[in-house]
This record gives C-alpha cells, sequence and structure tokens, in this order.
C-alpha cells in the first residue's frame, strides 16, 4: 500500500521566482522523513509539490519530475486532483470541517472516492481510521457531535484519521504540531511511529528534537539569502544528520549556531 | 520611591469608555424607539379599519377578503425575484470568488455594486419600455405551448405588463444585495479548510461544496432575506411594471398586486377610511417582514453547533 518516492531534478517556481532549486531525494517506502530547515528556505513549499498542493496558488508550477513508484506526478494526463487523493496531506493548523460531524469528517474523503459506501461499512471505517488515529476512545461516544468542539490535539489527530480513512500511499504532514501543545506533540509523535507501519510519513518540522525523535532520515533545507532559492543541503539517516553532518551549514543548524 | 498608585490612575481612558458605551446605548435605544414608534402608528392608523363595518371596506366584503389578494400577490412577487435572483447570484459571486481571473472579478464585482446604486424608479421605466414589450412573445409562446399549467395559461398580455415581468424586474434589483452580500463571505471561507478539501483530492466544486457552502451558508440566508426585503417593499417598479387587478393564478396576464404598490398607487386620493386600510395593508406587509425574518433567524440558529465560531 505505501510507496517510494523518487525526486529528480526538481524546481518549484512562483511566478518567474524560483523558490526551490534543484531537488534530487529518494523517499523510502514505509519510512519517516522528516524536513528540518530554517523558516523560508522552502521545505513547505517543497513538501505541497509531493501532493500538487502548491498549484493551489496561482503561478506555482515546478520543473523536473516526481515518481511514486516510478508513476510521475507531473506526467502528461495526470490530474491533480487524482494525485491528492493518493497522497494525504495533515496540515499545520488542524482543520477538521467545522460544520461537520467527527464522523462526517472522517468519511468525507471516502464520499468524494467512491460516492456510495453502506452505513456497516462507514461504521467500521470511521472506527478503524480513528482508531488508527488514536482518537476512538476520546469520541466513540460523541461521533455526531461536531467536530470543532474536540481540542487542538484531538482536532489533529480527526484530522489524520481523515486523511488515513481514504487508505493513501504517503502522508504529508506539514507542521502537525505546531499548533499543540506537549502532551498532544507527543500523542501525535507516536501515533506518526506507529503510522509508519503501514504508510510512508513525510513531515516537515521545525522543532528538531522532534525530527530525531520520529524520523529515520533527515533532510535539511537552507536558504543562501533573501530572495534566493531554497536547496536540499543534506539528506542521510537522521543520527548521522544530528550527530555527524558532512556539511558545515547542517551542524551550524542542528547545534543551534545558526546565524 | 516611585511606586504608582492603583487608585486614581487611567482617568482620561475611563472618561472615553463611558462615551463610547454612552453612544452605543443610545444608538441601540434609538433603533427600538423608531421601531416601536412606527409600529404604534400602524396600529393606532389602521384601528378604525380593523373596527369598521365589513361593508364599508374596498370590496364590501371585511378587510380580509380585500388584503388576501395583496398578501399572495405580494408573496407570489417576491417568490419570482427570489427564484430568480438567489441562484443566479450565488453563482455570480461564485464566479467572482473563486472561478474568475483576478482583475476580470475585481471589475464583476464593481459592475454588480453599481447595479445597485441605481433607482428603482429606473428600473421600473426600464422594466416598462423595454422588459414588457420584449416579453409578450415569449408570453405568448408559454401560453400556446405550456397553457395547461394554470401559472401559464393564456391568453397572454398584449402590453407584457404582468406579474412575472415584475418579479423579473425585481430579481434584477435584488440581484446586486444578494451577490455582493454571498460574494464577501465566500472569500471569507478560511484558507485552512478549502486546502483540507482539496489535499483529500476534491475537484473544485466539490471543495465549493464541502468547505464554502457550509461556512457561508447562514450568510448566505441573511443575504437572501435582505434581498426578499427589497423584494417585499419595493414599490415603484412594480407599480410601473404591474398593470394590476384582481387575483389570478396566472403570471403571464394582466392582475394580481402587490401591497407596496398598492399602498403607493392609492395613498395620495385616500382619506378617512380608505386611508386607514391602506396603513393597516402597511401593517401586513410588516408583519410579513417579520415572519420572514424570524424564520430566517430560526433557520440559522438551528445549525449553530455546526457553524464553526465555537
Amino acid at each position: 500500500m505505501s510507496k517510494r518516492i523518487d525526486v529528480k531534478d526538481l524546481n518549484v517556481y512562483y511566478g518567474d521566482f524560483l523558490a526551490v532549486e534543484n531537488v534530487n531525494i529518494n523517499i523510502e517506502a514505509k519510512s519517516v522523513t522528516a524536513f528540518i530547515g530554517p523558516s523560508g528556505c522552502g521545505k513547505s513549499t517543497f513538501l505541497r509539490t509531493l501532493n500538487r498542493m502548491h498549484e493551489v496558488l496561482p503561478g506555482a508550477r515546478v520543473e523536473g519530475e516526481v515518481l511514486l513508484d516510478g508513476e510521475n506526478l507531473y506526467g502528461p494526463g495526470v490530474d491533480p486532483v487524482t494525485v491528492r487523493s493518493h497522497i494525504g496531506m495533515v496540515f499545520q493548523r488542524p482543520n477538521p470541517f467545522p460544520t461537520m460531524s467527527i464522523r462526517d469528517n472522517v468519511l468525507a474523503g471516502v464520499k468524494l472516492n467512491n460516492k456510495r459506501i453502506s452505513k456497516s461499512d462507514a461504521d467500521d471505517l470511521v472506527e478503524r481510521s480513528l482508531t488508527g488515529a488514536n482518537l476512538w476512545k476520546e469520541v466513540r461516544d460523541r461521533l455526531d457531535k461536531p467536530g470543532s468542539g474536540l481540542s487542538g490535539g484531538q482536532q489533529q489527530r480527526l484530522c489524520i484519521a481523515r486523511a488515513i480513512a481514504v487508505s493513501p500511499e504517503v502522508i504529508l504532514m506539514d507542521e502537525p504540531c505546531s499548533a499543540l501543545d506537549p502532551i498532544s506533540t507527543l500523542a501525535i509523535e507516536d501515533l506518526i511511529e506507529e503510522l509508519k507501519s503501514d504508510y510512508t510519513v513525510v513531515i516537515v518540522t521545525h522543532n528538531m528534537q522532534q525530527a530525531a525523535r520520529v524520523s529515520d532520515k533527515t533532510a535539511f533545507f537552507n536558504i543562501a539569502g533573501t530572495g534566493k532559492p531554497g536547496r536540499l543541503i543534506e539528506y542521510a539517516d537522521t543520527p548521522v544528520i544530528f550527530s555527524n553532518p558532512a556539511q558545515k551549514a547542517t551542524e551550524d543548524y542542528v547545534s543551534g549556531r545558526f546565524g | 520611591m516611585s511606586s504608582k498608585s492603583i487608585e486614581g490612575t487611567g482617568g482620561a481612558g475611563r472618561a472615553g469608555d463611558k462615551v463610547f458605551s454612552g453612544i452605543t446605548l443610545l444608538a441601540g435605544c434609538l433603533i427600538l424607539l423608531v421601531l416601536f414608534s412606527v409600529a404604534v402608528f400602524l396600529l393606532w392608523q389602521a384601528l378604525p379599519t380593523f373596527m369598521a363595518d365589513s361593508a364599508d371596506i374596498s370590496g364590501g366584503e371585511g378587510f380580509f377578503t380585500y388584503i388576501w389578494p395583496l398578501v399572495i400577490g405580494t408573496v407570489i412577487a417576491a417568490a419570482i425575484a427570489l427564484a430568480i435572483a438567489t441562484p443566479v447570484g450565488i453563482g455570480v459571486a461564485l464566479f467572482i470568488s473563486h472561478y474568475a481571473p483576478r482583475r476580470m472579478a475585481q471589475g464583476l464585482g464593481y459592475l454588480i455594486d453599481l447595479l445597485a446604486a441605481i433607482p428603482s424608479v429606473v428600473y421600473g421605466a426600464w422594466g416598462m419600455m423595454v422588459l414588457a414589450p420584449a416579453l409578450v412573445g415569449p408570453y405568448t409562446w408559454l401560453a400556446e405551448n405550456a397553457g395547461w399549467i394554470p401559472i401559464f395559461s393564456g391568453p397572454a398580455s398584449q402590453t407584457g405588463k404582468t406579474m412575472l415581468t415584475a418579479g423579473i424586474v425585481l430579481s434584477v434589483m435584488v440581484l446586486p444585495i444578494i451577490t455582493s452580500l454571498t460574494r464577501e463571505i465566500f472569500l471569507q471561507t478560511p484558507k485552512l479548510h478549502e486546502e483540507a478539501a482539496l489535499a483529500m483530492g476534491a475537484t473544485r466544486w466539490e471543495m465549493i461544496r464541502m468547505a464554502v457552502f457550509p461556512f457561508a451558508r447562514p450568510g448566505v440566508i441573511s443575504a437572501v432575506m435582505l434581498g426578499l426585503g427589497r423584494a417585499l417593499g419595493e414599490t415603484m417598479a412594480v407599480a410601473l411594471v404591474l398593470s394590476s387587478g384582481g387575483l389570478i393564478a396566472s403570471l403571464i396576464r394582466p392582475g394580481n398586486q402587490t401591497i407596496a404598490a398598492e399602498i403607493a398607487l392609492n395613498f395620495p386620493e385616500a382619506y378617512g377610511l380608505r386611508l386607514s386600510e391602506l396603513i393597516a395593508a402597511g401593517l401586513v406587509l410588516f408583519l410579513i417582514t417579520l415572519a420572514v425574518n424570524v424564520i430566517a433567524r430560526w433557520i440559522i440558529s438551528r445549525h449553530k453547533e455546526f457553524s464553526g465560531a465555537n
């Protein structure tokens, strides 16, 4: 079910502005890969090119290839809508649909993809997805209540349940814990660890301890200066990045000596 | 020792606070006062009508028989206007907020706002001199081909000055209100929720149904209600466009009348009981508007828990 991602010579543009330059990276299936780097270095932008969400902004385009198990996401005839239904995404701020119940939030993506689902199948899927997101026990007696009534951490887990309900091949997480308290963050981190056995997880984070805790491999992005494109500086196993990086810039960043 | 005393600080700020809260209180009371005095005026002036012998009322069969066709006419005209203006208004608003290229969207937005600035008498004149004659052909065709439906039964009006024409003119007048309000609300849809839908593999239309419409629902209802308020109360356009008469089912024959137009057309020559009758008609219109707004509030509050405001 989970698939690997291979990125070849990827440039990301907003109009004429080159935002991310020449990224080559191979992301293993069933692993957690973390993107770290200073603000504005293009790691979120790059993450969003992996499910073509950057195209939501007018003028955004890419050059190069993103291969999902060998299939180019940017090939001719590939519909971004289909891409996104295969590659789920969790955002920085929890964003369950406020007008939907918890149950409907989980089923939202499924109802898009195959319109008809029997009630018992739906019940199963809701339980399975919420259990998968470690939320089932907390919400099982209030599935018909609005998702916006949950705490921030619960909402974020609801969003993860919504993402895994459609059985994606990859889950992208864009700073999923930055709006959460430490306890909720821990809950999400535990969950990421569990998700790894079924999914390919890519996570952007500002928190280096978090990257060190949850990821198998870490990619460090950096930017030479304002207006310059972001680049992938180093990509290696997480322990290597944090203890013995090959690049000076990486070492400066992970050790907090970054200017 | 430079420690400040807690007492007696910030006097100027406190005074500003008091003035401001006084002003808001005054404004709130003023609204109530105006509403109250209008209601009292309507009730007081309408009282003779309700006391009078039913034979003395226009038509000779009591106030209810007199007002009932007007109520129906008013509701029909407003219903036609909303039936046309709501889908078109939402469509235009959606086009401006989510489909059109930015520069085009802005221009279109200004144009829509311009529609709202046209005085109603101009709409009336346009409806009477341009729209009505143009609709004679279609009405004749409708009467011939769809005449078995009561609302299209013939013979069609040869001037085009019918209820349907009045409803269409009203819909054009209501359109800018609905469009500009719903556009504002569509634009306020949180990007967060739009992206949530898109990231799940929603097409643009699915995203709009999933994130934009549910978010905008209370606002759209309010916009439609404001539009309805204008449609119910509009006088000049209806007075000019509709060749009025008794209550009939057909919308393409001369006939029917709305409360507002009835009042405007008869007010200048009315005195005594007739005047009181017209004011009573105004009272009825007031009550209709009130009822409509209460229903709208109820619809909005029914889904409060899911509004996203919590």
